[in-house]
């Protein structure tokens, strides 16, 4: 029983310890409005081999990540959110990717934009 | 450090804060029942410019104006929840969940008191506080009764304990943990529900089928989690009067203490009394027992916001006394003599368990958490000439390490479970003692495409000195094709060993013989019990006339592959026996609910439950279990004015006939029907909130008078060998009328 206790401490110790580049923690600002780009953005991100978790807040439009630095790249995950329709600053998304974007989620239209603001 | 804590403490009354036109909060969150504040949460008021953060302790303070009603709070990885603010007295304490938190209900705009769950992948519906003021709910048996799910039974003539039930099957086969460690189990089985006080309880989950592999084997139709008030979010001081013309009288006090920025402390304490003698049917028995219990618990919580550790320290001490029985009953000269039939109940438990918790700061998906409970539960008891006594010690620990595979979509749960029970037991002469432990690895797998699909799917093995080596697997599934329409599936496995005395103690209230029919298994001579349950449900949310609503449907199967079978067919004897055959039951449910017009809201729900079992006298259905049950409850709260408001609650139940178990053998007199006639019941309550810190609330139970005529067969000669009081399917007491009051700091 004691034994197995140190054991799982000492796995879990081990895991802290290499965690540093395997759990790396980032952030940057994707274009969206509501709760749909919401799970779109976060779905994108997630479908990237080497994301571990993903939250996409949308008051701030702040993507936050934790990622497997030695798997993928921060421009990995913005190509592949600019894939689905929404554009980083770094990333744009294609003409084609945003039209097929559910017409509540066209970010680029101030309209629908202030009519989420209401 | 001293002037940290004063700042805390003067946070905490927003009564005395100086500025009038902002509103205090702390927004925080729950591990694994480990509250704790988060600090940099975004608060704004919705479609509004004004907004701010929360502080290091997971406080904030936000400009307010009346037309703002609206606050929204958000945090990464946690769901986004808007609250509705009606006034500037009130403090935000809100705890939001995680976005991940399978088992949660999303906060609607308008809170519902109970809520089903659009997105937990089991069927399991929340009962929060606020729910339990519906009722006097004076402990946690009778805060079931605003909710279809759980049925409410009164178990005997002479103890008047309350037992419930689910999927049409005993409370022994549902898992009842307080804080998800099993606390109603073995020889607290009978009463143990009636140990929790009422104010004490925070929020209850029901999970209906079958539950997950992380807190054990036993579950089989349900499980059901008490979740209690903690010291750092609980009131300060709440203080809790009840009085009811039955003579019972209760007290509830909660004092918390937040001592630093780490731990805060809570004692609570309950006491009640019921002296007064009620005979209403003149059969010269007790209508209720008479009798007082203490109950103490201190809980120390501890939470470091920056190294991720969370604690709890839990103690607590309970002294029950029940005395039943005939009226002239004296137990000081008539304890175990024939001059009058009485019964006493004297239970003493005491209870610790330690909680820690830990969440790596870096990475939020992942944690661990150890749990372990130490209890002793020494009941000592007599019911006219029959002695009872059981003395339980148990050891509950348990190890659980929470993580992903690959990302956020696969996430596991695993660890190792170890039980120690060791019972004394004197049923009059023979001594049942016997100790029983086990020890066990589970490992729950769940996938979310963060979509219309999820599933939990879990395996335990253990390993049981009395049960042997076995498995358990466990799955669940959610689909939602459409907006707000949810398809679940379950099913797994259960087992347990049955403690016979302790679970139908109600047959010391007889003069039944007790035939136990011994064929070499490891428990009373009798082999375990296990059951497989399969359930399938749909849930649809609805807008009707622009309100919303809910309907639900279930049906759930519990198939036998053994079981103790609890034979009361031949009315002078009890027997206890292996299953040989089939025993099975079927349970159908819906339930609408509606929120008719503004603050009004409807439940109705039907209810049919086919239970049989193979007898050795044949098959039969359950006795006492109806087929058909109906259910209403409504609910209203009049608007705030300057704080204050009321609310109108009334509970309708009407309970189709139930099946006596067979008389035939008895002389005329001594025999009863072979059914039941239909029963109605009818509760109400009237609550009235004069301010945030003081309400009253008056209310009654069993309106309708409706009661069971004779209740107790043979009560006029209880030393005859037809003595029987265990033959109950209505209210022994007629309406009973209560008031109480609340208040708090």
């Amino acid at each position: 029983m004691k034994k197995l206790f140190l054991f799982l401490g000492i796995v879990l110790i081990t895991l802290s310890a290499t965690a540093q580049n395997k759990n790396a923690k980032v952030s940057f600002e994707v274009d969206g409005i509501c709760g749909m780009c919401k799970k779109r953005i976060e779905k994108a991100a997630l479908n990237t081999k080497g994301v571990k978790y993903a939250s996409w807040d949308v008051k701030t439009h702040m993507l936050s990540l934790i990622i497997d630095e030695r798997k993928t790249a921060v421009k990995t995950v913005q190509e592949n959110v600019a894939a689905v329709g929404h554009s980083t600053k770094e990333v744009a998304t294609t003409e084609e990717a945003y039209n097929n974007l559910d017409p509540c989620c066209k970010y680029k239209d101030e309209e629908i934009v202030k009519d989420h603001e209401k | 450090m001293k002037n940290r804590i004063i700042l805390i403490i003067i946070a905490l009354f927003p009564m005395i804060s100086f500025s009038q036109d902002t509103l205090k909060g702390m927004a925080m969150t729950n591990e694994n029942g480990q509250i704790s504040g988060i600090p940099g949460a975004t608060v704004y008021w919705l479609d509004t410019e004004i907004g701010t953060t929360t502080n290091d302790k997971g406080w904030f303070t936000i400009k307010y104006k009346p037309e703002f009603t609206k606050l929204v709070i958000s945090f990464i990885g946690y769901k986004t929840d808007t609250i509705n603010v009606t006034s500037l007295n009130q403090e935000i304490h809100h705890i939001l969940k995680d976005e991940s938190e399978l088992d949660e209900i999303v906060i609607e705009s308008r809170s519902k008191t109970t809520s089903f769950s659009y997105l937990s992948t089991t069927n399991i519906i929340k009962v929060s506080s606020e729910e339990l003021l519906k009722a006097a709910c004076c402990n946690l048996s009778e805060s079931f009764e605003t909710n279809p799910s759980i049925d409410v039974n009164f178990s005997d003539a002479v103890t008047g304990t309350k037992q419930i039930q689910m999927l049409g099957l005993n409370s022994p086969y549902l898992l009842i943990t307080q804080e998800n460690i099993p606390s109603v189990r073995g020889a607290s089985q009978a009463y143990g529900l009636t140990f929790t006080p009422g104010t004490w309880i925070e929020s209850i989950q029901i999970t209906k089928g079958t539950g997950s592999v992380v807190n054990g084997y036993e579950s089989i139709a349900g499980q059901i989690n008490a979740e209690l008030v903690k010291p750092l979010t609980d009131e300060k001081l709440f203080v809790n009067l009840y009085g009811a013309n039955n003579g019972r009288l209760e007290l509830n006090t909660h004092f918390n203490q937040i001592l630093s920025d780490k731990w805060s402390t809570g004692i609570y304490l309950h006491a009640n009394n019921r002296s007064k003698e009620n005979d209403h049917n003149g059969d010269n028995f007790l209508d209720m027992p008479i009798g007082n219990q203490i109950n103490v618990m201190n809980r120390w919580q501890y939470q470091n916001a920056e190294t991720g550790w969370v604690g709890f320290l839990n103690l607590r001490y309970l002294n029950d006394e029940k005395q039943g029985g005939e009226l002239n009953f004296n137990p000081d000269t008539d304890k175990l003599t024939t001059n009058a039939w009485g019964s006493e109940i004297n239970t003493n438990r005491f209870d610790a368990a330690v909680k820690i918790g830990y969440v790596f700061p870096e990475i939020p998906y992942q944690s661990f958490g150890f749990q372990t409970a130490y209890s002793k539960h020494k009941q000592e008891s007599y019911y006219g000439l029959r002695t009872y006594d059981i003395e339980q010690e148990s050891v509950y620990s348990s190890f659980l390490l929470n993580s992903i595979i690959g990302d956020t979509r696969n996430k596991f749960k695993t660890g190792i479970t170890f039980t120690y029970d060791r019972y004394s037991e004197m049923v009059e002469l023979v001594d049942y003692g016997r100790t029983e432990n086990s020890i066990g690895g589970f490992f729950e797998y769940s996938y979310d495409n963060l979509d219309e699909f999820s599933l939990t799917a879990g395996i335990r093995v253990d390993q049981h000195n009395k049960l042997g080596f076995f498995i358990t697997p466990r799955i669940h599934l959610r689909y939602s094709p459409w907006e707000k329409g949810v398809f679940r599936a379950s099913f797994g496995r259960g087992k347990r060993s049955a403690n016979v005395f302790a679970e139908n103690q109600q047959l010391f209230a007889s003069n039944r013989t007790i035939n136990l029919i011994d064929s070499g298994g490891k428990i009373y001579g009798l082999d375990p019990e296990s059951a497989w349950n399969y359930g399938v449900s749909f849930l649809q949310g609805f807008n009707l006339f622009g309100r919303k609503g809910d309907i639900l449907i279930d049906f759930y199967r519990t198939d036998f592959t053994n079981q103790v079978v609890v034979d009361w067919e031949n009315p002078q004897e009890i027997s206890f026996y292996n299953l040989d055959g089939k025993s099975v039951a079927n349970s159908f449910q819906t339930e609408i609910s509606y929120n008719a017009f503004n603050n009004f809201d409807l439940k109705l729900s039907y209810k049919f439950y086919d239970v049989t079992t193979d007898y050795s006298s044949g098959n039969n259905s359950k006795p006492l279990t109806p087929n058909h049950r109906f259910f209403v409850n409504i609910g209203y709260k009049t608007p705030v004015k300057n704080n204050s408001y009321w609310m109108f609650d009334a509970t309708y139940n009407l309970v189709g006939k139930q099946r006596f178990p067979n008389t035939e053998s008895n002389p005329t007199e001594y025999q009863r029907p072979e059914y039941s006639p239909t029963t109605n019941l009818l509760n109400a309550q009237i609550t009235r909130i004069f301010s945030p810190k003081f309400e009253m609330y008056i209310g009654g139970e069993n309106i309708t008078g409706t009661t069971q005529e004779n209740p107790i067969i043979s009560a006029g000669n209880p030393f005859n060998p037809y003595f029987d009081s265990t033959m109950v399917y209505a209210p022994i007491n007629g309406a009973n009328f209560y008031t109480g009051l609340r208040f708090k700091l």
